[in-house]
């Protein structure tokens, strides 16, 4: 950790993306690139708008207006294309609690279209890594917590995708498994995939290359943790969240509705 | 092709890992069929009647001979006066009392006419007709006998009843399709309903979403083992009523099967249609259940005969799906039409799965925008 790192290639472009849901303004003309084997922290509070981003960068949904390049395709034309090219994990544990660990992954590998001898191949390779062999015939339903989410994370990434994206993936977990998780995004880094992460933890922000702050529809900053904390003073990510993601006026927000929360 | 097969499969592990899927799927049916069949069958088996003759001659005694003899009936008592038939139908035992007058015998001689009187317990209305109308079937058999042939100027004592279709007037032949009927649309609603929703609670649709499975190719393989485990449903069930209760499918064999199948992915697609506007799992087992179960019980037909039905409740039950399948399968399994007898109703079935399926198409866009 803390190796500095170069980033050359854009893999995600997003320009003057906006997104409208009737009158209501999810997205506000943002603006931001993301590089190769970055790990992206996007930041928000509930409501933000982070959801709809995330959505129309995984090819869920299409942008009112502006230009957004997602592994080298137009998510407005080719969402299909996006699709095969990332990997997605929800905060939800994205495995079937029903099947076992490797029924999940060849039910995901095949999926994405992989071969049976590559299913097999990386399934190996997986279960040695993550120490995992006693648990390949075991249902999701009887694995520890900290195991399932590794797991999610690995089958997210079994296609070796462009880019994965985490969405609040850590809610829930203790911080040794949290811990862990970040080791396994940072190899995952290494291996030149981009992470994409939602976090509700600051501490996490901490652990990005770069983070990004949404606030009402809009970026209000976008930086390296240690920039961010210079810029605004401040002692943490979660000092420059609480300045910046919350309006100057002291007043208190009145009770936020949104036409759309965080679904 | 592989993406989509590998997601069937993960389909039919759930159903198969889920003993409380199969319960319902393959246990429920047959249990309904069984029960339906035997506990609410509108036959009568040994039900109690008591006689009350005061004639006492030769013809009255071979007349409760014959009633009591047939396997509908059975005699609980014979009775002396009058006031015994109030008491021995109040016990509960006797649904009946059957009672010659005095001059019987002697008006059916000198006038070749005579009355006898059925007094049935009104309590269970169902049964008083039944029992009732077995019994004036019974003398009307009588009748003839006595007479040799029928002859216009015989001892008439009792109007002719005649059925249609089901001369042995067997219950189940009513039942089975009915069944049949609200098994398919319960268990196929409910459970595409169900399956999509469960992934919507656990987050996996997301995942799938995500996935490069198109949204159709999602659906379809979601519903596809239902439609094959419904089906099979189908044949166990015929296979059932044809080996416990010996009623087999008159019409043609295949017509039922394809009249099946178009009725199962309708009421597939009516489940789609409930998942769409479903966000929980409970909730899609509430409009499944409360919305399919009742209406498919009372308005189609399947119990209450939709003619007898007054005007608003008749209109309403146009738009349920069973009442026109229970017209497919009644006129196949029963009277063993062919598809000219049928295809205004197989017609009014295919455009409903058209319109749902139509409507759970736009739903499902709207959601993904």
């Amino acid at each position: 950790m803390g190796k500095k790192k170069v980033f050359m290639n854009k893999v995600i472009t997003v320009g003057n993306l906006v997104k409208k849901f009737g009158s209501f303004t999810a997205n506000d003309d943002l603006n931001f690139d993301v590089y190769e084997g970055e790990i992206f922290g996007f930041l928000g509070a509930n409501g933000a708008g982070k959801t709809t981003t995330l959505r129309i960068l995984s090819g869920l949904s299409k942008p009112t207006s502006g230009k957004v390049m997602v592994a080298g395709f137009d998510a407005n034309s080719q969402a299909e294309q996006i699709k095969k090219n990332i990997g997605y994990m929800c905060q939800k544990f994205s495995l079937y609690e029903d099947l076992t660990a490797k029924e999940n992954i060849m039910l995901y590998g095949g999926i994405y279209g992989m071969t049976l001898s590559l299913i097999r191949e990386r399934t190996t390779e997986l279960m040695e890594r993550l120490d995992f062999r006693e648990y390949a015939n075991r249902l999701i339903s009887e694995l520890p917590l900290g195991l399932k989410q590794k797991l999610a994370f690995s089958v997210a990434i079994l296609h070796e995708p462009k880019i994965v994206f985490l969405d609040e993936p850590t809610g829930g977990v203790d911080p040794i498994t949290r811990r862990q998780f970040w080791e396994m995004i940072y190899e995952t880094a290494q291996r030149r995939i981009t992470v994409f992460v939602t976090t509700h933890y600051m501490d996490e922000a901490e652990y990005c290359d770069r983070v990004s702050i949404m606030s009402e529809g809009k970026i209000v900053a976008i930086d390296t943790p240690a920039e961010l904390k210079r810029k605004y003073n401040a002692e943490s990510v979660e000092e420059v969240f609480v300045k910046i993601a919350r309006p100057v006026n002291n007043q208190p927000h009145p009770p936020a509705s949104s036409p759309r929360g965080e679904g | 092709m592989n993406r989509f097969l590998g997601f069937v499969k993960k389909e039919f592990l759930h159903i198969f890992r889920d003993y409380r899927t199969l319960i319902i799927l393959f246990g429920i049916p047959a249990a309904q069929i069984l029960i339906f069949g035997y506990v609410v069958s509108t036959d009568i088996k040994k039900a109690g009647v008591a006689i009350l003759d005061l004639s006492g001659d030769e013809t009255t005694q071979k007349l409760s001979d014959k009633i009591c003899s047939s396997d509908f009936f059975h005699l609980t008592e014979n009775l002396l006066t009058y006031n015994d038939i109030d008491r021995v139908l109040k016990k509960g035992k006797t649904k009946a009392v059957i009672v010659f007058g005095e001059n019987f015998g002697r008006n059916l001689v000198s006038e070749g006419k005579a009355r006898m009187s059925i007094i049935a317990d009104g309590s269970e209305p169902n049964a008083a007709t039944l029992v009732t109308n077995y019994i004036t079937a019974i003398v009307t058999g009588f009748n003839q006998d006595l007479a040799g042939v029928p002859a216009m100027n015989g001892p008439r004592i009792v109007p002719v009843v005649r059925m249609f279709y089901n001369p042995s007037l067997k219950g189940h032949f009513m039942f089975v399709p009915g069944v049949i009927t609200l098994i398919l649309i319960l268990i196929c609603a409910l459970m595409t309903s169900v399956t999509i929703t469960r992934e919507k609670e656990f987050g996996t649709m997301e995942v799938l979403l995500v996935s490069p499975l198109r949204p159709l190719q999602i659906i379809l393989g979601k519903v596809m083992p239902y439609f094959f485990l419904s089906l099979i449903n189908v044949i166990i069930i015929l296979l059932l009523s044809w080996l416990v209760f010996g009623l087999p499918v008159k019409g043609s064999l295949v017509l039922l099967m394809a009249e099946s199948m178009l009725y199962i992915l309708m009421s597939l697609s009516l489940g789609i249609l409930i998942s769409t506007v479903s966000k929980t799992m409970q909730q899609a087992i509430f409009i499944s259940l409360v919305g399919m179960m009742l209406p498919t019980i009372l308005l189609s037909g399947f119990i209450f005969p939709i003619e007898n039905m007054p005007g608003i409740y008749r209109y309403a039950s146009v738009i349920i799906p069973p009442r026109f399948f229970i017209v497919i399968i009644k006129s196949i399994m029963i009277k063993g039409t062919g598809f000219i007898y049928v295809w205004k109703e197989t017609l009014v079935l295919v455009v409903m799965t058209a319109i749902f399926i139509g409507l759970s198409i736009r739903k499902f866009k709207i959601r993904l925008q």
